[in-house]
C-alpha cells in the first residue's frame, strides 16, 4: 500500500522515478522498449550496418533465398532485401512518429484552445471536426494524398491532417476538466495571459493522458503508412519502405515467401514493441491502475 | 467621482449583480450589492455557503467564468478605475499589481507541476515594469517567500512537498509578490486547522500593515472577522442584508434578524445551555428566490409585508440594514 504522501511525491523528480519503477516491473513493456530501442538504433545507424547503394544496386540473382551474402535474400530485381528492410525502417519510423507527433501538436493546441475558451470558437471548430469525422478515414487520406501528390512527404501530411480531429477532441476533454482547477484561476488572479496559462498550466498537467494516447497511435500510424505504401499512395519505388516492399512481393509470394515475410516481420515487430511499451506506459502513468 | 474620493476609496461597488446560466436556469448569485472600502481598511464579508461571497470576489477581479456567468452592474471601481469598461489586456495588468486574491483551498490553488519559486516568478515577470534582470527577479522571489516565513532555499520544491499551512503561505506569497493595493482573502483559513489558522491570520494582518493594503476578507467565521476587519457586510442570498463598522455589527444596536441568528449560533463559553440556537431551514434556492424579503421564509420575526415586498434600506451613521422591522421604505 502506498500512503497518500508517497503517491503525491509526484511529477518530475519524484514522479519520474516512480513511473520508471512501475514501468520496469512490467516485463512485456520492457521487452517492447528493448525492441523499439533496437529498431531505433538500426534506423539511426542504417548506413553503418549496410550502405544505402545496396538498396538500389542489383547485387544478386532475382528472388534468391537468404544466404550469408544476402541475409534476407534478394527481391524480384535482385536487390539486397536486408539493405532495403534496414533502410526502410527510417521511413517507417519517421512517418510513424513524425505524423503522430505533428498531428498531436496541432490537435493539442486547437483542442486546448477550444476547451479553455469554450463558447463560439469551441462550437465552430468542433462542428468542423464533426464534419471531417463523417468522412471515412481511409477515403480522407486517399483524397488528401491525391490532392497533394503521391509521395512520402505528402503521405506524412495526409496522415497528420487526418489525425488532428481525434487529438483535438481528446485534449479538449482533458482541458475542460483542468480549466476549472483553482490553480488556473490563481494564475489568472496574478495577471497571467490566457496563452501562457494554456502553455504553462493547462497542457503540462494534461501530459500524462496525452503521452498514453501518443504511444497508442504511433504503431497505428506506422501500420497505416505501410498500408498506404502497399496500395501505392505513399513511398514510391525504388525507395525502400516496408509496405512498398510487400506490395512489390505480391506476385512472388509462392515462389519466394521470404520476400513478403521478412519485411512483414519488421512491421509486426515494430508495431508490437510500441504497443507493449504504450500499455506499460499507460499502466505506469495512470494512478488509478497503481497497486 | 471627485479626485479626492478616488484616493480615499480603494474599492467602490455599486449595484452589482452576478448571474450564472446553466441549462436554461438562471442562478442569481449576487443581487444588487453596493459597498465601499476605504484605503487601508479591511472589509469582512460574512455569510453562509452560497451567499454570493466568492462570486462577489471574483467579480471584483473580473474572473467570473465567461461561459456561464453574467455580470450586470452599475460600477465597480478599483482605485477610481471602472473595471467594467477596461479591455482584458489592461485588466490583466491590474490583476496582481492592483488587486490580488488569496484562494480558499491551498491544496488546489497551486499548479502541482511547477515549483513554488517558478509560480512566484511568473507573477513577478508579468508585472516587471521596471525591467529588472533575472537575478533581481530571483532575489524578489526569495524575499516574497521569506516575507511569509518560508526559507528561500525551498523555492525549488514542488507544492506537494509542502504541508497545508505552508502551501497557504505560498499562495499568500504569490498574491503579495507584486505588492497589490487591494487584497481579497477568500476564506484563507477554512482549509487549515485552528493553530495554523491563527498563524496565517496573524501573518496576513502583519503584512497588511506593513504593505499598507486594503483588504476584503471573506469568511463565515465571525470570530475571524472581528479580529481582522474594520467594516463588516453580512450577506444572505446574494444581498448585503446588514453592513456597518465592526462596532455596529457586533454591538447592541438594531440588527437584521439574520445577523442575530448568526450570532445566536456561536457557542458561548459561559452559557449553560446544551444546544446551540440554529437558524431553521435552508438558504433559498438561488434559481427560485422568494418574492419579498429573501430571508422571510426562515425569519422568526417575519411579517405579512415581508412575503410580498422586498425591504428597503434603513441607515444610520453608515450602518445599513435591509429589513422591514426598521421601517425601511419599500422600493
Amino acid at each position: 500500500m502506498k500512503t497518500k504522501g508517497q503517491e503525491k511525491q509526484s511529477i518530475k523528480r519524484g514522479r519520474g522515478y516512480e513511473i520508471w519503477g512501475l514501468f520496469k516491473r512490467n516485463k512485456p513493456a520492457m521487452v517492447g522498449l528493448a525492441l523499439l530501442a533496437f529498431i531505433a538504433l538500426v534506423a539511426i545507424f542504417a548506413d553503418v550496418i549496410v550502405p544505402e547503394e545496396l538498396c538500389y544496386t542489383f547485387s544478386g540473382a532475382p528472388l534468391e533465398t537468404p544466404s550469408i551474402e544476402h541475409p534476407f535474400g534478394t527481391d524480384n530485381l535482385g536487390r539486397d532485401l536486408f539493405a532495403r528492410v534496414v533502410h526502410g525502417s527510417r521511413v517507417s519510423l519517421l512517418i510513424g512518429f513524425g505524423a503522430t507527433i505533428l498531428s498531436l501538436a496541432v490537435g493539442a493546441f486547437i483542442g486546448a484552445a477550444c476547451g479553455y475558451f469554450g463558447g463560439v470558437l469551441d462550437n465552430v471548430v468542433m462542428r468542423i471536426f464533426d464534419v471531417i469525422a463523417c468522412i471515412p478515414g481511409m477515403l480522407l487520406i486517399l483524397v488528401l494524398v491525391m490532392a497533394l501528390g503521391r509521395g512520402t512527404e505528402n503521405l506524412l501530411y495526409a496522415l497528420m491532417i487526418s489525425g488532428v480531429p481525434g487529438y483535438a477532441r481528446f485534449v479538449r476533454a482533458t482541458v475542460i476538466n483542468l480549466t476549472d482547477m483553482e490553480y488556473v484561476q490563481c494564475a489568472k488572479s496574478y495577471g497571467t495571459s490566457n496563452f501562457t496559462i494554456i502553455l504553462r498550466h493547462v497542457l503540462p498537467n494534461a501530459l500524462g493522458p496525452i503521452i498514453i494516447m501518443l504511444a497508442g497511435s504511433v504503431s497505428g500510424t506506422i501500420l497505416a503508412a505501410a498500408s498506404y505504401s502497399f496500395m501505392g499512395f505513399g513511398v514510391q519505388q525504388p525507395a525502400p519502405e516496408w509496405g512498398a516492399i510487400i506490395a512489390a512481393s505480391r506476385q512472388f509470394m509462392r515462389l519466394a515467401p521470404h520476400f513478403a515475410v521478412l519485411p512483414g516481420m519488421a512491421i509486426v515487430i515494430t508495431a508490437m514493441s510500441i504497443n507493449l511499451m504504450g500499455d506499460g506506459l499507460r499502466d505506469a502513468l495512470d494512478p488509478r491502475l497503481k497497486d | 467621482m471627485s479626485e479626492q474620493n478616488n484616493k480615499k476609496n480603494a474599492v467602490e461597488v455599486e449595484n452589482l449583480y452576478v448571474e450564472y446560466h446553466s441549462g436554461g436556469q438562471v442562478v442569481k448569485a449576487v443581487n444588487g450589492i453596493s459597498f465601499t472600502l476605504e484605503k487601508g481598511h479591511t472589509l469582512g464579508l460574512v455569510g453562509e455557503t452560497g451567499a454570493g461571497k466568492t462570486s462577489t470576489a471574483l467579480a471584483l477581479m473580473r474572473l467570473l467564468p465567461d461561459r456561464v456567468s453574467h455580470m450586470r452592474c452599475g460600477v465597480i471601481r478599483l482605485k477610481g478605475d471602472n473595471i467594467m469598461e477596461l479591455p482584458e489586456s489592461h485588466m490583466n495588468l491590474m490583476r496582481g499589481s492592483i488587486i490580488s486574491m488569496i484562494f480558499q483551498d491551498p491544496m488546489t490553488a497551486l499548479n502541482p507541476i511547477m515549483t513554488v519559486g517558478d509560480q512566484i516568478l511568473e507573477a513577478l515577470k508579468i508585472h516587471n515594469a521596471e525591467g529588472l534582470s533575472k537575478e533581481q527577479l530571483n532575489r524578489k522571489v526569495d524575499e516574497a517567500l521569506e516575507l511569509v516565513g518560508i526559507p528561500a532555499s525551498r523555492k525549488n520544491d514542488y507544492p506537494l512537498q509542502f504541508s497545508g499551512g505552508m502551501k497557504q503561505r505560498v499562495v499568500i506569497a504569490i498574491a503579495l509578490a507584486c505588492s497589490p493595493d487591494i487584497l481579497i482573502a477568500d476564506e484563507p483559513t477554512t482549509a487549515l486547522d485552528v493553530t495554523i489558522q491563527a498563524q496565517v491570520l496573524a501573518l496576513i494582518d502583519v503584512l497588511k500593515q506593513r504593505l499598507g493594503m486594503s483588504m476584503i476578507m471573506i469568511s463565515h467565521d465571525l470570530g475571524v472577522v472581528v479580529k481582522t476587519c474594520d467594516d463588516v457586510g453580512i450577506m444572505y442570498a446574494g444581498e448585503l442584508v446588514e453592513y456597518g463598522s465592526v462596532e455596529q455589527i457586533y454591538g447592541d444596536g438594531p440588527h437584521h434578524p439574520y445577523t442575530q441568528g448568526l450570532f445566536g449560533a456561536i457557542p458561548n463559553i459561559r452559557s449553560k445551555s446544551r444546544r446551540l440556537t440554529s437558524i431553521e431551514g435552508l438558504m433559498p434556492d438561488p434559481t427560485d428566490l422568494p418574492k419579498g424579503c429573501k430571508f422571510s421564509p426562515r425569519c422568526a420575526k417575519c411579517m405579512e409585508i415581508c412575503r410580498v415586498t422586498a425591504p428597503g434600506e434603513w441607515e444610520q451613521d453608515g450602518h445599513r440594514i435591509k429589513c422591514h422591522l426598521y421601517g425601511g421604505y419599500t422600493e
